[in-house]
C-alpha cells in the first residue's frame, strides 16, 4: 500500500498548530484584496508527523546504507554539524543586523575563506553561491569580466573536454559563450593535440574538473593550463572533485585560476535530497576584485586585548551578487566544523584514505568489469555496465540489481564518453568489511549477468516500488495533487 | 577524524591494489606540488569543537535576545518543532537528489506535495522542485522569458519596489545574454510608484515585467490591470511573492502572472543569517517544458502501483548540456521539504491564522508610530506586515539606540533609494508582541527628542 498524500489525509477543520490570539486590537482587512479560498490540506500535529515518517522510509540514505554515488562524494555527514548549525546564536541571527551584533557569524565567515584559501591555494574566496553549479555560473562570470575589463572583446570560447558534468556546458552558454568539446585521449586525459588546435585567441577559458569524471588525475594538467594561459585564456576548476586533492594539491598551486569549492560533497554538509548545497568560489590574485560580494573582511585590526572587528566588503570590479545576502550560512557553520575537526592531518587523511578505498574496491572489480582507462585512480572510478555475452544488461539493470542487495547503485550514463557508465565513488567513511560486501555483490551480479540475465532485467525485487513508467511520467503529466473532490 | 581504518586493514588494502603505500597512490600529481604542507589550526575533538562554535555563536545576538522589526526579505516567524524534527530524519537529511526513484519514493512524494502546496498557494498550474532562492528564482524568470521569445524581445521592466538584491541578482544573470535592457528601477525612479506608472515602459519588445508582492515597502496592489497591459503588449508578467502573503490575500494567478517566484523562508525556515532559503517557481501549464530545474511527476510501477520519478528532464543540463533551460542541479531539496511540512501543519486555517496576526500587528505597530511627532507613515496602499517610516534623524542613529532597549530596529532604505534617506522599513510578525511594539514606539519617541 502506498503512502497516501497530504491531500487525501486532509479532514476539514482539523488543526496541526495552534497560534495565541492577537494581543493587539484587530484593524480592517481590506477585503477587496482577501483570497476568497486557500485550498491547503488540513491535518493533526501526529499526522504530519506519521506521513513523513513513512515517507522517510521509503528513502534510501547515506545514515541506513552504502551509496558509492559517483561525483556526489556521499560521505558520513556528522551529527555534531547539525548541532552547531542550530545554536540560537546562529539560526535567529537576521542577515541584515548591524555587523557589531553579528561578529560571532563574521569572524566564522572570515575564518572559513581563509582555511578554504589555505586548502585550495587561492588568494581570495566568496562564500555567497548557492550550489555547485552556481559557483560555475559565478566563476565563468568571473572570467567573462576579467576579459572585458582589459578590453579583450574577441574572447567567445569556452572550451569544454567531453568528459565534463552537464553544468559545466550549460553555466557557459548562460554566460554567453560559445561551447566547444575537447576529445579525451586514449588514458582518459585531455587531449592535448585537440586542445592545441582549438586554442587562439578567442579562447575565453577552459573549465577543467580535476580529478576528472574518470576519476582520473589529469596527468598533463600543468601543459594543459600553460596552453591556455600562452593564448591569454582561464582556466575554470570544477571543484566537485576536490575531496581526492586535500593536501595532496592545491588547485592555485597547479595555476588555476578560479575554482568552486561544493561544500555539500567534500565538507561533509548533508545533500538533503538534493540540496541545500554551498557552491564558495576561489580565485587567484588577478581575479580577486571581480568576485561577487559582499564577502567578509576585518574592517579594524585587533590587538591583544580587542577581537578584530569584521565587516562586509564588496569588490572593487565585483560581477555582482549572485544571489541574496551571504550565502548558505547554515551549511558554513557545518563545514567550519568538520573541517576544525580535522586539522592539516587530518584534511589529508580525508583524500589518502577517499583514494585508497576507490583502489583497493577497483582491486577487487577489476577483471570482472570492462574498465574504459585502466590507471590508478583517485576518489572514484568509472567501469563499464556491460559484456559482450551478455547483451542484453545495461549499466541501469546492474543499478537496479544491486538495490535487491541493500546498495545504493553508482551514478549512470555519466561521464557520456564511458559506454554503459557506472560511476563508483567509495568515500573515505567507509569501512573495509563494506566495500568487501559491496564488491561481492557486484561480482555476483556480473555472474547473474551472464547466468540469470532476466534477474537484472526484472530489478529491483524489494523496493517500495518496481521500475516506474517514465514514459507515461513526461506524457501524462501530473505534477501536483489536490483535496480530492468528495472532501473538499 | 571519520575514517575507519585500522593500520591492518590498510595493509591488507595497500596489498590488494599492488602498491607499497598511499603515497604511491598520488605520482600522477606533479611532484613539486605534492602533499603541501597546510597551515590549519591543530584538529579539535568534537566535544572541543561544540565549545567553540558555542563562543562564536555567543558573539552574536540574535532574535532570540532581540524583540526583532527588521524584514525586507527575512523574516522572523515561528517554527513549530515538528519541522526540525521530519527534516532531521537520516533518511531525508543524507540522501542525494532523487535519480533512482525506487529507492527515493520519499523524497520525490515529498517534492510531489511540495508542488503541489506551491501551486495552491500561488494559484499556478506547476511548481518546480525549488530554486535556490527568491533572488536566483526572479533571475531565472528573466532567463525563461528570454529564451521564450528566443532573444527577439530584449528589454526587461522591473519595478524599483522589487527587492533590490533580487534586482540586482537579475541583471548579474543577464549579463552572458546580448542587447539586453533592463529598465524601470534606474536610481532616480519614484520609489512610491504604482503599477500604472509602469505602463509607459512596456512595449513590443518587452519580454518581462517584474513586480513584487507585497511589494518592498509591504504595500499590496491590484497588479490585475498591469497583467493586462503586458499581455496586450505579448510580453510575460512575472510576481515574487512573500508567500505568508498568500495566506490571506489574492493569488498573482487571479491577476494573470505568467510566472510567480519568490522567497520561500516564511514557510518554516530559520533566518539563519541569510540561508539556506528557499526559491519558489510557479508558472502556467503552457511553460512547462521552459521551467527550470527539477520536476516531480506521478506515475506507475510495472505493477500499477503509484509512484514518483523526476520528469521532463530533458529540460536539464545533464541531459540537454550546453541547451539546458539552465545550469541548475542541487536545488534546496531539505528546505523546500522543511516548508512543506510547515504548509502541511499550518494548513488552510493556521496560515491564514499566522497571516492574519502579522496584519494585525503591523497595522497597530503602525498607527502608533504614525502617531509620534517627527515620525510620519509613507503608506498609500494597503500593506501586509511591513511599512515604510519616515523618520526625524537617520535611521542607523534610531537603531542603535534601539539596540541598546534590546531591540533590532528596521531597515535602513537609503541605502538601496537615495531619495529614501531616513526612512525605515519596519517588519512586524506573529513573533512581536504587543509590550514588544509599545516598547519599540517608547523608544523611537525618546529619540526623536534627542
Ligand atoms: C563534476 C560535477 N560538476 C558540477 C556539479 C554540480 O554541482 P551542484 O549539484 O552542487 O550544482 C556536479 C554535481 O552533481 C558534479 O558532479
Amino acid at each position: 500500500m502506498s503512502e497516501p498524500t497530504i491531500y487525501e489525509l486532509s479532514s476539514p477543520g482539523r488543526r496541526g498548530v495552534r497560534y495565541p490570539a492577537s494581543d493587539v486590537p484587530l484593524s480592517p482587512l481590506p477585503e477587496d484584496c482577501l483570497r476568497k479560498d486557500l485550498p491547503l490540506p488540513e491535518l493533526s500535529e501526529l499526522d504530519v508527523i506519521r506521513h513523513f515518517t513513512n515517507l522517510s522510509k521509503l528513502n534510501y540514505s547515506i545514515d541506513s546504507g552504502y551509496y558509492p554515488l559517483g561525483s556526489c562524494t556521499m560521505k558520513y555527514n556528522p551529527k555534531i554539524n547539525e548541532e552547531t548549525a542550530r545554536l540560537p546564536g546562529f539560526a535567529f541571527t537576521h542577515p541584515l543586523q548591524p555587523v557589531e551584533t553579528v561578529q560571532g557569524n563574521l569572524a566564522l565567515m572570515f575564518e572559513l575563506q581563509e582555511w578554504l584559501k589555505e586548502i585550495s591555494g587561492f588568494a581570495s574566496v566568496s562564500l555567497q553561491p548557492a550550489a555547485g553549479a552556481h559557483g560555475e555560473f559565478t566563476g565563468v562570470m568571473i572570467i567573462r569580466a576579467y576579459h572585458l575589463s582589459r578590453n579583450d572583446t574577441k574572447r567567445t570560447k569556452m572550451l569544454i573536454p567531453d568528459s565534463a558534468h552537464g553544468t559545466n556546458p550549460a553555466t557557459s552558454a548562460m554566460s554567453g559563450f560559445e561551447v566547444v568539446g575537447i576529445p579525451s585521449d586514449a588514458r582518459g586525459n585531455v587531449d592535448l593535440e585537440a586542445l592545441k588546435k582549438v586554442c587562439d585567441d578567442q579562447v575565453a577559458g577552459l573549465m577543467l574538473t580535476n580529478p576528472n569524471t574518470l576519476g582520473l588525475f589529469e596527468e598533463n594538467i600543468l601543459e594543459v593550463i600553460q596552453m591556455v594561459h600562452n593564448v591569454g585564456g582561464l582556466v575554470y576548476g570544477d571543484g566537485a572533485n576536490l575531496n581526492a586533492l586535500l593536501g595532496i594539491a592545491r588547485p592555485g598551486d597547479l595555476g588555476i585560476d578560479v575554482m568552486h569549492f561544493n561544500l555539500h560533497k567534500t565538507f561533509s554538509t548533508p545533500h538533503g535530497g538534493g540540496g541545500p548545497g554551498s557552491g564558495p568560489v576561489g580565485v587567484a590574485k588577478h581575479l580577486a576584485d571581480f568576485l561577487p560580494g559582499p564577502i567578509v573582511d576585518i574592517i579594524e585590526e585587533g590587538d591583544d586585548d580587542t577581537p578584530p572587528l569584521y565587516g562586509l566588503v564588496t569588490p572593487p570590479k565585483t560581477i555582482g551578487r549572485v544571489k541574496s545576502f551571504y550565502g548558505h550560512f547554515g551549511m558554513m557553520v557545518r563545514a567550519y566544523t568538520y573541517i576544525a575537526m580535522h586539522g592539516p592531518d587530518g584534511i589529508r587523511q580525508i583524500a589518502e584514505n577517499a583514494v585508497l578505498n576507490a583502489n583497493y574496491l577497483l582491486s577487487l572489480l577489476r577483471g570482472k568489469y570492462h574498465l574504459a582507462y585502466d590507471r590508478i585512480c583517485m576518489h572514484e572510478f568509472v567501469l563499464e555496465g556491460r559484456w559482450d555475452d551478455a547483451p542484453e544488461v545495461h549499466a541501469l539493470d546492474i543499478s537496479k540489481r544491486l538495490m535487491d542487495y541493500n546498495f545504493h547503485p553508482p551514478t549512470n550514463y555519466f561521464p557520456l564518453i564511458v559506454h554503459e557508465a557506472l560511476m563508483i565513488e567509495p568515500t573515505e567513511t567507509e569501512n573495509k568489511q563494506t566495500l568487501d560486501a559491496f564488491a561481492e555483490a557486484m561480482l555476483k551480479i556480473a555472474e547473474e549477468a551472464h547466468s540469470n540475465p532476466q534477474v537484472l532485467k526484472d530489478a529491483p525485487h524489494n523496493t517500495p516500488v518496481g521500475r516506474l513508467d517514465e514514459v507515461k511520467a513526461a506524457k501524462e503529466l501530473v505534477l501536483c495533487c489536490w483535496i480530492p473532490e468528495k472532501d473538499a | 577524524m571519520f575514517v575507519p581504518h585500522t593500520d591492518t586493514e590498510r595493509e591488507q588494502m595497500l596489498r590488494s591494489i599492488g602498491v607499497g603505500s598511499v603515497e604511491k597512490l598520488f605520482d600522477a600529481v606533479p611532484s613539486k606540488y605534492r602533499f603541501p604542507k597546510l597551515d590549519l589550526p591543530q584538529a579539535l575533538t568534537e566535544m572541543e569543537a561544540m565549545q567553540q562554535l558555542t563562543d562564536l555563536s555567543l558573539a552574536n545576538e540574535s532574535a532570540r535576545d532581540l524583540a526583532c522589526f527588521l524584514g525586507a526579505g527575512a523574516y522572523n516567524h515561528y517554527i513549530p518543532a515538528a519541522v526540525d524534527s521530519i527534516i532531521r530524519r537520516g533518511e531525508f537529511l543524507t540522501a542525494y537528489t532523487p535519480y533512482q526513484p525506487e529507492v527515493s519514493q520519499g523524497t520525490l512524494q515529498a517534492i510531489f506535495e511540495y508542488q503541489s502546496l506551491i501551486t495552491n498557494l500561488t494559484g499556478m498550474d506547476v511548481s518546480n522542485a525549488s530554486h535556490y532562492d527568491g533572488a536566483t528564482a526572479t533571475a531565472e524568470a528573466a532567463v525563461m522569458a528570454y529564451h521564450n521569445f528566443r532573444g527577439r524581445r530584449q528589454k526587461f521592466v522591473l519595478s524599483p519596489t522589487v527587492n533590490p538584491q533580487y534586482r540586482e541578482t537579475l541583471r548579474t544573470y543577464l549579463q552572458g545574454y546580448e542587447g539586453i535592457e533592463v529598465v524601470g528601477d534606474e536610481k532616480d525612479a519614484d520609489p512610491f510608484l504604482r503599477p500604472e506608472d509602469l505602463f509607459s515602459l512596456i512595449d513590443q519588445n518587452t519580454a518581462l515585467v517584474v513586480v513584487q508582492y507585497p511589494d518592498f515597502f509591504g504595500r499590496i496592489f491590484d497588479y490585475t490591470a498591469l497583467a493586462q497591459k503586458v499581455h496586450e503588449a505579448g510580453a510575460l508578467f512575472a510576481v515574487a511573492v512573500n508567500p505568508m502573503a498568500l495566506g490571506l490575500f489574492k493569488t498573482p494567478g487571479e491577476f494573470g502572472a505568467d510566472i510567480v517566484v519568490g522567497e520561500g523562508q516564511p514557510l518554516g525556515i530559520p533566518m539563519s543569517f541569510g540561508g539556506p532559503y528557499l526559491g519558489i517557481f510557479a508558472t502556467r501549464s503552457e511553460f512547462v517544458r521552459k521551467i527550470s530545474g527539477r520536476l516531480v511527476g506521478e506515475t506507475v510501477d510495472g505493477n500499477g502501483r503509484r509512484g514518483y520519478v523526476l520528469t521532463l528532464t530533458a529540460r536539464e543540463q545533464h541531459i540537454r548540456r550546453e541547451r539546458a533551460t539552465s545550469n541548475i542541479c542541487t536545488n534546496q531539496g531539505l528546505i523546500a521539504l522543511a516548508s512543506t511540512v510547515y504548509m502541511s501543519l499550518l494548513g488552510k486555517n493556521g496560515l491564514r491564522e499566522v497571516a492574519e496576526l502579522c496584519y494585525h500587528k503591523a497595522h497597530y505597530a503602525a498607527e502608533k508610530i504614525g502617531a509620534i511627532p517627527g515620525y510620519s507613515l509613507c503608506a498609500n496602499a494597503p500593506f501586509f506586515h511591513e511599512f515604510l517610516v519616515c523618520c526625524p534623524i537617520p535611521v542607523e542613529e534610531i537603531n542603535l539606540h534601539l539596540l541598546d532597549h534590546g531591540i533590532l530596529g528596521g531597515y535602513d532604505l537609503g541605502k538601496d533609494y537615495p531619495s529614501l534617506k531616513n526612512h525605515m522599513l519596519i517588519a512586524v510578525t506573529e513573533m512581536n508582541t504587543k509590550e514588544d511594539i509599545d516598547m519599540l514606539c517608547e523608544v523611537l519617541e525618546e529619540v526623536s527628542h534627542e
